[in-house]
């Protein structure tokens, strides 16, 4: 494979996209203190902040897969009147700042929320400042990059194989247990990664909803951001282990976004 | 390459190029960005408005933010003019990294007052209170001066007390309880005046009390020194003091 020309403004501007990206990562790798890095990165607040953040990007992606794969099931195959609005207002915590979805979720779930004072008058439930409010910001945030992923496998799929078990006796659940999910197991499995990824890195959501608890909602970019306050060196050290895990997210999807020639 | 375009786009950052006061006679004119403890939020646009009121050609960005979180930014390099901070480490932070022009001067006190939800339906009257069981108590978090001062005060008055929450800043903690979240949080009572009728403020006795201090200085790096020593001299004189006392604020 050659190269072809490149008009000359376009290598130059190409250039400083590039270097956008790499000059942060570059000045991380610069600044990186090597000396201090274990003892930051093994502190009992950022080890506890660790673990939380395993916690809830994990409970999130498994909560987005049982309700974002039905969902995403819906969307490619059900047809009813308001479908796209539903989908489209579904699909917005993508595009959505954060925060703004921190403020809704708080407006829904909160204490004084349409669903969260009546959980809270009936069952005695109160979901922010806990893990579950974590867990729940993460979904909102990250349930859609699992749900469009999934879809668009449900779309592309050969329906015929489908047909073909029906056919030979096999009910709905046979089929979809044993045809359908291993056919959009690649999407499922790329949805799940970035939905984990996206869950990972939450912050506005989960500072407004679920506030800065540690222990139970201070997640690991929580805990950067505190970090850079009083003591830099972890916030630096932090924020080079969490690229470096977004680094092994997209090698680990590299077919979709790293196509080779 | 790139240097030069980030310099170019953060050159417009400061809005168009106005020309500096380069003598006494020239009225202020230009724009200069203050980066200000969130507490301040509702004062400072009041401070604002009034010296743009009286110098039409000057232009106030404010940064509101903790004031420890201010103090990263300013060291890592932010374009602030002046830094107005809610306690003397984070100032202390700044002229520690040479960044402060002259020295600073403490313009206003403050003090703390526990927010609660308006006509105080769970009874809150003492820091003691805060550690009852039914409620749910929010803080700034311990590294914001906010947080250390509602820390210091509950020593003062023995009270010990997990927070629902140690909020990034004072202004979080407030809305925290405005929208009924926390049931009281420990703000300064300037918050509790600047979010009259949606939350109530309970007095903290004096022997608990947390007087706040806040020093504020014009920065070294200041493109606009004359304009930034102004804001500096309204604060400190007769007018800038009234301005923030009809806020909450005390004379240091």
């Amino acid at each position: 494979m050659t190269s072809e020309p490149i008009p000359r403004p376009f290598a130059v501007l190409a250039a400083c996209a590039a270097a956008l990206f790499l000059l942060p990562l570059l000045g991380l790798l610069l600044r990186f203190p090597w000396t201090e890095a274990v003892g930051a990165l093994t502190s009992p607040e950022i080890l506890t902040a660790a673990g939380l953040s395993l916690v809830t990007s994990i409970s999130a992606t498994a909560l987005s897969i049982v309700l974002g794969v039905p969902l995403a099931m819906v969307y490619a195959r059900a047809r009813f009147r308001g479908l796209r609005v539903v989908r489209a207002l579904t699909t917005l915590p993508m595009v959505l700042p954060p925060v703004v979805g921190g403020v809704a979720l708080l407006v829904a779930f909160g204490r004084r929320g349409i669903v969260g004072q009546f959980l809270d008058s009936v069952f005695g439930i109160r979901i922010p400042f806990t893990t579950a409010a974590a867990v729940l910001a993460a979904t909102f945030v990250a349930m859609p990059f699992l749900v469009l992923t999934v879809e668009a496998g449900l779309r592309s799929m050969d329906r015929r194989y489908e047909e073909a078990a029906r056919s030979l006796g096999a009910g709905r659940w046979m089929v979809f247990r044993r045809v359908t999910l291993p056919l959009v197991a690649p999407s499922l499995y790329a949805g799940a990664v970035l939905c984990w990824a996206r869950a990972l890195g939450e912050f506005g959501a989960t500072i407004t909803f679920a506030g800065n608890v540690p222990g139970s909602t201070q997640t690991l970019p929580l805990a950067v951001y505190l970090a850079l306050e009083t003591r830099p060196e972890a916030a630096i050290a932090l924020s080079l282990v969490l690229l470096l895990l977004s680094l092994v997210v997209l090698v680990a999807l590299r077919d979709r976004y790293l196509p080779t020639s | 390459m790139v240097l030069v375009v980030l310099l170019a786009l953060a050159s417009c950052g400061g809005g168009a190029p106005q020309s500096l006061t380069s003598s006494a006679t020239a009225p202020p004119s230009g724009t200069i960005t203050v980066f200000a403890a969130s507490s301040l939020t509702d004062a400072f646009r009041g401070v604002g408005d009034e010296l743009t009121g009286r110098y039409p050609g000057a232009h106030f960005i404010f940064n509101y933010g903790s004031s420890s979180t201010l103090a990263t930014q300013i060291i890592n390099g932010a374009p602030a003019d002046v830094f107005a901070s809610a306690d003397d480490p984070s100032m202390k932070k700044v002229a520690d990294a040479g960044l402060v022009q002259g020295s600073a001067s403490v313009f206003a006190a403050n003090r703390l007052h526990i927010a609660v939800a308006p006509g105080n339906p769970k009874a809150i009257a003492s820091l003691a209170d805060l550690a009852r069981r039914d409620l749910v108590v929010v803080l700034a978090a311990p590294s914001v001066p906010a947080g250390r001062y509602a820390l210091d005060a509950l020593g003062k008055a023995g009270v010990a007390l997990v927070p629902a929450s140690q909020e990034l800043d004072v202004r979080a903690v407030l809305n925290k309880v405005a929208l009924g979240e926390a049931d009281a949080g420990i703000v300064y009572v300037t918050d509790v005046t600047s979010a009259a009728g949606r939350v109530a403020g309970v007095d903290i006795p004096e022997q608990h009390q947390v007087v706040a201090r806040y020093p504020v200085a014009t920065l070294r790096d200041s493109r606009r020194g004359s304009l930034s020593s102004l804001f500096v001299e309204f604060l400190l004189g007769p007018d800038g003091q009234r301005v923030l006392a009809s806020f909450g604020f005390t004379r240091p």
